[in-house]
């Protein structure tokens, strides 16, 4: 996977980072708006998430890019495809997809993970290549199930001592 | 905290430090490297862990595990062996460093009085099986693949409430991995973390780990002195660091909150995850808590029940911590829960010198960390930077004390402000990141989408 550089062990600077027990690794994602697209990820070799319906409470889209090849995919989460997905255009659904995914993770770690190379201050999706390319929703919908999962988790009562290994840190803005 | 007290704290090496941690560093390279083709310094490694631990009850387990490791055979009862002398000799250092604390700034510290329990009796294997296969492959070999397969085990303890630490700890882990994959590209590898989240890992993934300890019931008074935030993706714990006034006398206690998150819910949302009202109350509003039968465990920490608390008079956490902190008797940390990076001892440290990210007393020099300021208060480093008093806790990693700020006073502007990491417990005191919080408001709408979604 190419999709991160090496990453550098962060944090204090001065003292051996091979020797720090709380070096920091992965910053907190900065934040960002979830109404519309409350999940995004770079995962299984796709940027992918889930857009809710501007029309539909009770609807959410499941919408994909692939790395390689940048195949576009965009349904319903049972399966009934986007009707405003044509040939090789992305739908406003995959659009905010891919607006989101910059915001959080970085435009640069993005556009590493679909292969193309953007200016700092370029466009993503005029530097894809895409066409459409339907998959299934389920594997990225019960992803995103999993996910929302973690809120229905009860408070825990016992202190967790190896929390100290991660200490808040703030996102680098 | 004063400049002699420092003076005292960072006078001279403590010793047995170096040499113990000489020995776990051995281990921590052929981690990288991968147990499952030791070279010749993996084997001398090994050999010199278990000289290190040869006089202790860990000698023939370590010995027939080094043994065996490197003849070539890999089980899981090797590597959790390998993983108590680790652990044993942390926790030496954790020992040794304390209490040049201790004797530094004249704390009185009581003994261990927790009794052992029994095991809960949890399924662990299957995270026993993808530790192992972590420490066969070393650092190095780590990929996303190798990450993934921690999913299913990760899935499957954390809804067991009984393996929820064990789960917590291995979701942060991987998903440093997963950040970090593939391991074989980066320059420098945090060996020594990445060898405690696995040794760690490894212990509570025994079988023998024992059970929550029994708590006993406390009543007084509960003077807050500030609040530590740990988060990591999917996790967010807040460790509130006070002194405790009851009948039995004066001590330093700890009342966390653990709940889980997602990465997109950061900054000032995380107090939104936690019902606790009358304890998050107390820190924005800089007041004591009355408790009445709060269950403490033998630790230290108040396992926090909101019914047994109740707000009290206002308190500053400057004035309990000038006057009545000095007079608080320390507790003994679990003697499994032993490791420097556990070390968080409050102090206050006053009329200093801020000196290239440093307090400066008398010519001796207390780095703050200030990767440890959280991003759910409105502690900056600019603040602690113009700073002259700070409530923090004191804190030992790579060789070094260190200040992790809880409070500060500062000037800014001309004006004395006073800043804590859980000001904003009962949200943004700052309006224009209220205004912000009020717009996003991550945790609702992601439990609207949970509610809808979840039951469809």
């Amino acid at each position: 996977m190419d999709e991160t550089e090496p990453i550098a062990v962060g944090g204090q600077t001065g003292a051996d980072p091979v020797r720090r027990s709380g070096a920091v690794l992965v910053r907190p994602v900065p934040v960002r708006k979830l109404a519309k697209v409350p999940f995004v990820e770079l995962a299984d070799g796709r940027v992918q998430g889930v857009v809710s319906s501007g029309s539909d409470i009770a609807r959410v889209y499941v919408s994909s890019v692939t790395a390689v090849g940048h195949g576009l995919s965009c349904s319903t989460n049972n399966n009934r495809p986007c009707g405003a997905l044509h040939g090789p255009y992305p739908c406003k659904h995959l659009r905010l997809l891919l607006s989101e995914a910059t915001l959080q993770y970085g435009l640069p770690r993005v556009a590493r993970y679909l292969r193309v190379e953007v200016e700092p201050d370029g466009d993503l999706e005029s530097a894809l290549d895409p066409h459409h390319e339907p998959t299934p929703a389920a594997t990225v919908f019960s992803r995103f199930l999993r996910h929302l999962s973690y809120l229905e988790l009860p408070e825990v009562a016992e202190p967790m001592p190896e929390l100290h290994w991660f200490g808040g840190t703030r996102a680098v803005d | 905290m004063l400049a002699t007290q420092l003076g005292t704290l960072l006078a001279g090496e403590v010793a047995g430090l170096d040499p113990a941690l000489d020995v776990a560093d051995g281990l921590d390279d052929a981690l990288a490297h991968g147990l499952g083709r030791l070279g010749d310094p993996e084997r001398a490694a090994l050999t010199a862990l278990a000289a290190a631990v040869g006089g202790s009850p860990l000698s023939t387990p370590v010995g027939e595990a080094v043994a065996k490791l490197a003849a070539g055979t890999v089980a899981d009862e090797y590597l959790a062996a390998l993983a108590g002398a680790r652990t044993a000799l942390f926790g030496a250092a954790h020992d040794a460093l304390l209490a040049r604390l201790d004797d530094a700034l004249g704390r009185q510290r009581a003994e261990w009085a927790g009794a052992g329990t029994d095991a809960a009796a949890v399924p662990l294997a299957a995270a026993r099986s993808w530790l192992t296969e972590l420490a066969v492959t070393g650092w190095r070999g780590v990929d996303e693949d190798l990450v993934a397969a921690s999913a299913p085990v990760v899935a499957a303890l954390l809804v067991e409430p009984r393996t929820r630490r064990l789960a917590v700890l291995l979701d942060g882990f991987g998903a440093e991995l997963r950040a970090c994959a593939p391991v074989a590209t980066m320059e420098l590898l945090p060996v020594r973390r990445w060898g405690d989240l696995w040794s760690r890992a490894v212990l509570l993934a025994q079988d023998t780990w024992p059970g929550p300890a029994e708590p006993v019931p406390v009543s007084g008074r509960l003077l807050p002195l500030g609040v530590d935030v740990h988060e990591h993706a999917t996790a967010v714990q807040v460790q509130v660091h006070g002194v405790l006034e009851s009948a039995e006398g004066v001590r330093s206690v700890r009342a966390s909150l653990v709940a889980a998150k997602v990465d997109t819910i950061v900054g000032p949302a995380v107090w939104s995850l936690f019902d606790a009202p009358v304890l998050l109350g107390a820190l924005a509003e800089h007041r004591a808590l009355e408790l009445a039968d709060m269950p403490l465990l033998p630790g230290g920490d108040l396992r926090w029940r909101e019914s047994a608390a109740r707000l009290g008079e206002p308190a500053d956490p400057f004035t309990t911590a000038r006057l009545v902190l000095p007079t608080a008797t320390a507790v003994a940390p679990p003697p499994l829960d032993r490791h420097p990076a556990r070390l968080a001892e409050p102090v206050l440290v006053e009329d200093y010198q801020t000196v290239d990210g440093a307090a400066v007393l008398d010519g001796h020099r207390l780095r703050f960390d200030l990767d440890r300021l959280p991003g759910c208060g409105p502690l900056t480093p600019a603040l602690v930077a113009g700073s002259t008093g700070c409530i923090g806790l004191l804190r030992w990693d790579a060789g070094e004390w260190l200040l992790q700020p809880l409070a500060v006073r500062a000037t800014v502007k001309r004006k004395p402000v006073v800043a804590a990491t859980g000001d904003w417990a009962l949200g943004p005191t700052d309006a224009k990141v209220a205004k912000a919080e009020a717009k996003n408001d991550a945790v609702s709408v992601l439990r609207e989408r949970a509610g809808r979604l979840l039951r469809s």
